[in-house]
């Protein structure tokens, strides 16, 4: 942190000169003169500054390195939103999404997270890497908390802030390599205070620090932390290309649609679109789809939207065939993307997970014990497969579901090449 | 900090060391371990239970009463390491990482063990057994159930010294008496010292090629009363053994290395980092260290310098590739995980206990003593002009003669390949897996500075080598010692090993390598440190080098619109539940 009386600088942030003091933490710097510098584990004061998570790479004097743990200096020059540093941080934020099991319509935190937030700036529609679907445990064993090992992104930050009274610490690294995480001492968290307990969870920047009891009131969209706060309005601005004679030039266009591992929410979503849809249906006409209940396709479509990824056989199939019948085709919502909360079973063994369903649960109705297997039935895969692992996939629309104006938007675009923009508000993953 | 009635905690520079301790003495340290060091050092047991999961060969359940650690870096997989891994299971009865249901025998693998020239080779109760064969596994077995001790029978280790300049043209491997360099200190004020290392524009011989002299002047400058010389000698990179033999052959002059930095910079303490893989050479060097204070080389008024006090111990690691990063070091030496510090501070300014530091490896001091007895002059005369002096290669691999072979700057690889009587070779890996990958077209290379710097690695690999096994182990070695602290190290590593196992399976596409290249150049832009830095790079080299090799692992046929899917595969686990 600067010290008081310290001497005023000059320094530049993409070119614009921001006068500001020496020793200066650069984030902070860049923050009090509204230049946002994407970061994730920084905490203002805690020094030295971790520079776990990476996120606020930067080009500073000509070097890449992070902005937390720099302090400005008089002639600084710092590059932040060129073309590479944002893919770069973008590939970092989508790194922590495939390295942990994040299924945010699940979690607690969902809409008031950080890792999320950093998706949104970012606009990053899916990873570019493969889920790593790890393995990770739930500990329930402390005796306020639950530690969700899933949703921990290493950041370092309640190891160095969540302390007992006499200076111990209750979080710790273990491990090394892809198996560090982050531990508890239960001993030690017995002894937190409610409030010191609270602020654990607080400072977390994802849902792997719970506490017990304390309820999170789910906020709507539009009411959430993260819904509004960003300097972003949208995202593809629009170049302001008149499509609508485009539009009603060409003949009608084929749309096809399927869920697949889904849960049809993101049709439900489609439907959302309302009365546009009877614009819709001037300019494009549907072929299979669960919208008109057409089974087969009758001919060669201009696009499919594919809800859901693939957990069985049949879902194989079906999206081998949407490939070869449609000329572009695109994976809509979170399952079909990375797999959704049908891939929660990734992390567990098939087998596991049947005997557990069908022959050790609860609900197994007795003298029933059987793993249903007929030749009639689709064969289970051994793990729940983004589309985009089996076939190739030209697009993505992200959300749980996807905004409607979002889905017709990209659709409108790729079929009438009609400019759009995405508002911050519509692009969502919760 | 609560205080404990009973007094002060100990210190926790000691906490390495304690747990050293109580694991010698059963084997593994225990939950009531934890506890008492909790106690004794003031700090939460989920603390001390991180440190101790960060190193290796720290164990928190029973490791047998012989554990057997293996090594699995790419030189030993190529000599044989299946087929003694095999042997070991055979003759003990316990499988690879777990113990036998007798708690005799704990069998695990581990990264290189400094002995690349005599693979393949182990550890057993940090006993040295080289180049090893299943006849051979099945003796040393045999022996140790009749109740014979690792220390009777393990194996001497020659120093394997393969090529020495002429006479003159040696620095390191030359006539040397234990205790003639560091009564010439008498003669020289310290800034001569520091002057004279300049002068020979000695740099760091662990691979970064810092200039030594810099770093010492910077740490001579320091306003601190207390100051530090740290000797890092946790040679990890895969590869190297150049330090072990330096300290097996002549380890009094890195004790005068060290002395002579201690005298330049104002340091009063010396510490050896030794990593855990080299415990079998610490008797000889306490020794060494017993005979300096015996010969007023160590302790107070040395050679009768009034007021040049120096004292030395060593510290013992407990296996982390990462901790031969400075500052990641210094944080184990201080009884933390051996995690990289956020860069703000160099060593020479806040290092061990925030004190003024200077960390050298043990060529580098061997080598500072030698310009404090030959004068720059001499070091100037050998090497090329932008570096002077002579480099020691830990040579392994396809050759006839691997060993160590101390050549002056400049040497040309293909120089090497012959006096090593290298067969067909296919490529080098110089400087280890963080290092570059030398194809056959760059044979004629010199390994200097601004050529081909060296750290002290090379590993030839001949024609028959897959180069894909290669890049697998290498990549395999980075996500297990990534230190975990930066996301794209820790997943980063991970990643890209899932890729390769996916070409490996014939399962890639021509983009696949595209996203290598383009993932490497992330890990390398936002890593924390050198090893997230560089753990793509031989990656990155081989597939420009050898395009047409990694061309032939992807199916062309397949690219479009349908991407590899094995059905058949997916389904098999499902296929079990058909009756």
């Amino acid at each position: 942190m600067a010290k008081k009386n310290s001497k005023e600088i000059v320094i530049s942030i993409d070119g614009k000169k921001i006068n500001t003091q020496e020793g200066k933490n650069l984030v902070k710097a860049a923050e009090e003169n509204g230049i946002f510098i994407p970061s994730l584990c920084y905490y203002e004061h805690i020094d030295p500054p971790l520079g776990t998570c990476r996120v606020c790479t930067c080009t500073i004097d000509g070097y890449d390195g992070p902005a937390c743990t720099q302090k400005v200096r008089d002639g600084m020059k710092v590059e932040v939103q060129t073309k590479k540093l944002r893919d770069t941080r973008s590939a970092i934020v989508e790194m922590m999404f495939s390295e942990g099991n994040h299924f945010c319509p699940g979690c607690e935190k969902s809409g008031d997270c950080d890792l999320q937030h950093m998706g949104y700036e970012m606009g990053v529609s899916r990873s570019r890497f493969p889920h790593l679907f790890k393995d990770r445990l739930i500990d329930f064993n402390p005796k306020r908390m639950v530690i969700e090992h899933n949703r921990c992104v290493k950041c370092h930050r309640c190891v160095e802030e969540v302390l007992t009274d006499d200076g111990k610490r209750v979080f710790s690294f273990a491990n090394r390599g892809n198996q560090t995480e982050v531990a508890i001492d239960y001993e030690q968290e017995a002894r937190l205070t409610d409030d010191q307990a609270l602020n654990a969870m607080s400072i977390c920047p994802t849902g792997a620090i719970l506490v017990k009891g304390a309820v999170m009131t789910p906020l709507p969209f539009g009411d959430r932390k993260f819904d509004m706060t960003s300097e972003q309005k949208g995202f593809y601005e629009p170049s302001g290309k008149d499509s609508k004679k485009a539009a009603k030039k060409g003949k009608k266009k084929t749309i096809a649609t399927i869920s697949l591992a889904g849960c049809f929410g993101c049709h439900m979503s489609l439907l959302d679109i309302d009365l546009g849809l009877l614009d819709i249906i001037e300019v494009v006409e549907f072929n299979k789809s669960p919208l008109n209940d057409i089974k087969e396709f009758t001919k060669q479509c201009d696009i499919g939207l594919v809800e859901g990824g693939c957990c069985n056989s049949e879902n194989v199939e079906v999206l081998q065939e949407f490939r070869k019948k449609c000329d572009i085709l695109v994976s809509f919502g979170e399952c079909a993307i990375w797999g959704g909360l049908p891939a929660m079973r990734n992390t567990i063994p098939l087998e596991e997970c049947l005997e557990e369903a069908y022959l050790n649960g609860m609900t197994s109705e007795p003298g029933e014990y059987i793993v249903p297997y007929n030749r009639e039935l689709p064969k289970i895969l051994d793990k729940v497969y983004p589309n985009n692992e089996i076939v190739k996939v030209d697009y993505f629309i992200p959300g749980c579901p996807p905004d409607a104006n979002h889905i017709w938007k990209v659709v409108q675009n790729l079929l009438f090449n009609e400019d759009y923009s995405v508002l911050y508000s519509e692009f969502k993953y919760d | 900090m609560a205080k404990r009635k009973s007094g002060k905690f100990r210190d926790r520079v000691e906490l390495l060391d304690c747990l050293w301790a109580y694991q010698s003495k059963h084997g593994y340290i225990k939950d009531n371990h934890v506890k008492q060091c909790s106690e004794d050092f003031g700090i939460s047991e989920v603390e001390i239970e991180g440190v101790i999961s960060f190193y290796h060969f720290f164990m928190r359940q029973p490791g047998g009463k012989f554990t057997i650690y293996l090594n699995n870096s790419i030189v030993s997989e190529f000599k044989g390491f299946e087929r003694i891994k095999q042997a070991f299971e055979r003759e003990t009865g316990a499988s690879f990482g777990s113990v036998d249901p007798g708690r005799q025998f704990g069998l695990f693998e581990t990264a290189c063990i400094g002995l690349s020239d005599y693979e393949p080779a182990a550890l057993i109760n940090f006993h040295p057994f080289i180049n090893l064969t299943t006849l051979k596994v099945k003796e040393i077995v045999s022996q140790l159930k009749k109740g014979k001790r690792p220390a009777d029978i393990c194996d001497d280790i020659p120093n394997n010294i393969r090529l020495q300049p002429p006479k003159e043209g040696a620095i390191f491997f030359r006539d040397y008496k234990p205790g003639s360099i560091v009564p010439l200190l008498s003669q020289m004020k310290p800034e001569a010292v520091i002057e004279e290392v300049k002068r020979s524009m000695l740099r760091g011989m662990g691979g970064a090629l810092f200039p030594t002299g810099l770093k010492w002047a910077s740490c001579a400058a320091e306003g601190e009363k207390k100051k530090y010389i740290v000797c890092n000698a946790d040679e990890g990179e895969p590869g190297t053994f150049k330090d072990r033999v330096l300290m097996t052959s002549m380890p009094a002059l890195l004790l005068e290395g060290m002395i002579i930095a201690g005298y330049a910079v104002g340091s009063d303490e010396g510490v050896i980092y030794l990593r855990a893989e080299y415990f079998w050479m610490k008797k000889q060097l306490e020794k060494t260290i017993k005979q300096f204070y015996k010969m007023g080389l160590l302790g107070t008024d040395i050679t009768g310098i009034k007021g040049f006090n120096f004292d030395l111990r060593i510290q013992m690691g407990a296996g982390a590739y990462v901790c031969g990063e400075e500052t990641a070091l210094l944080n184990s030496m201080e009884g933390k995980r051996g995690e990289p510090r956020t860069k703000q501070f160099f060593p020479t300014e806040k290092g061990f206990l925030d004190k003024p530091t200077v960390v050298n490896n043990v060529e580098t001091f061997c080598a500072a003593a030698r310009v404090v007895e030959l004068g720059s002059d001499h070091f100037l005369s050998i090497g090329t002009a932008s570096s002077p002096g002579t480099k020691l290669l830990s040579v392994s691999g396809d050759c006839h003669k691997p060993g160590i072979y101390e050549v002056a700057w400049g040497t040309k690889v293909s120089r090497v390949l012959k006096e090593a009587e290298a067969e067909n070779p296919n490529f080098v890996q110089v400087s280890g897996p963080s290092g570059s990958c030398i194809s056959a077209k760059e044979f004629k290379r010199s390994i200097e500075k601004d050529d081909l710097p060296c750290g002290g690695s090379f590993m030839i690999f001949n024609d028959k080598r897959d180069i894909l096994t290669i890049m697998k182990n290498y990549t395999n070695f980075f996500k297990e010692e990534s230190c975990g602290f930066c996301t794209p190290c820790r997943a980063g590593n991970f990643i890209i090993q899932r890729k390769l196992e996916k070409i490996g399976k014939g399962l890639a596409y021509p983009s696949d390598y595209d996203d290598i290249r383009e993932w490497g150049e992330v890990m390398k832009m936002t890593s924390r440190c050198g090893l997230g830095k560089a753990a793509t790079n031989s990656l990155n080299q081989a597939l420009e080098k050898f395009p047409k090799y990694f061309d032939g692992l992807v199916d062309h046929h397949k690219e479009g619109l349908n991407k590899e899917f094995d059905l058949e595969s997916a389904v098999q686990e499902y296929e079990k539940f058909k009756s």
